[in-house]
């Protein structure tokens, strides 16, 4: 049952990927916007099978809710008609293809020279709210803070960013 | 078959190279953007799938900083685009050229 599940998820996962990517229908960014939004309920699926459950919901708030309602808030304010009949470069099809697949190969490879999962032990561990809240409050305490921090920044950044006249 | 470590690393391996292949081909920054979250994702599935073979929280401690600085990098990189667009009128990469020598 859980096997069935993790190839479709995984199956699911990487098919609205791809359409973020290259969409054969339409070109429209709302498109790439809305396929990254389903590629990311998939992987909380596939969190939920690896007994993250915390971070599965967070992956659904933060990701799928606040993180793509910025992304097609941005889309709507600039108003993208004229992008869509631009062509893709063969040239670059291409050479990206090529890196791209070198890249993955290399992946692979070391993937199947590691053997990495053979230890007989199921494993127990669980990412549940409490054991997590733990360790981020005892061992992670510092990087939690210094993480508030780079929130504040990235704020006060953002705000001066989208002032009117920019010095 | 049982599903292991190896096969969550292999989905995560394709979706990073997928991303990678947007960040390349695309020519919309916004595109662009979209395809460098996939990869954020792709790696934060390859830490949580360590982290449950594993058997220590250690990985989803990490992915949920990661996930925290996803967020203020996007906030910060969609106001950039749209600053560049208020001065320029485009977001398409090609119209971009200044820094060419």
């Amino acid at each position: 049952m859980s096997d069935a599940l993790f190839y479709l998820f995984a199956f699911l996962t990487l098919v609205c990927g791809f359409l973020v990517i290259a969409n054969p229908f339409s070109r429209n960014p709302v498109t790439s916007a809305m396929f990254l939004v389903l590629t990311i309920v998939w992987l909380a699926g596939l969190f939920v099978l690896l007994h993250a459950f915390f971070l599965a919901a967070v992956q659904v708030l933060v990701y799928a809710g606040a993180v793509m309602v910025l992304f097609l808030f941005v889309i709507m304010l600039l108003n993208l008609k004229e992008e869509e009949r631009r062509r893709i470069k063969t040239f670059g099809l291409v050479t990206g293809l090529a890196a791209v697949g070198a890249t993955t190969a290399i992946f692979i490879r070391a993937l199947i020279q590691a053997h990495p999962g053979q230890s007989a032990a199921v494993p127990t561990v669980a990412g549940e709210t409490q054991p997590l809240g733990k360790l981020l409050f005892t061992q992670y305490v510092l990087p939690f803070e210094i993480i508030s921090l780079l929130l504040l920044v990235a704020m006060v950044g953002v705000i001066l960013l989208s002032k009117k006249d920019l010095k | 078959m049982t599903v292991g470590l190896e096969h969550y690393l292999v989905v995560s391996a394709l979706l990073f190279a997928l991303g990678l292949l947007g960040v390349i081909v695309r020519r919309n920054l916004l595109v662009i953007y979209m395809s460098l979250e996939l990869m954020l994702n792709a790696a934060n599935l390859a830490l949580v799938a360590f982290s449950r073979f594993n058997d220590q929280l250690n990985g989803q401690v990490l992915v949920f900083f990661i996930i925290t600085v996803a967020a203020a990098e996007v906030s910060v990189g969609l106001a950039l685009i749209v600053a560049l667009y208020r001065k320029r009128q485009t977001t398409h990469v090609e119209d971009l050229t200044t820094m060419k020598l």
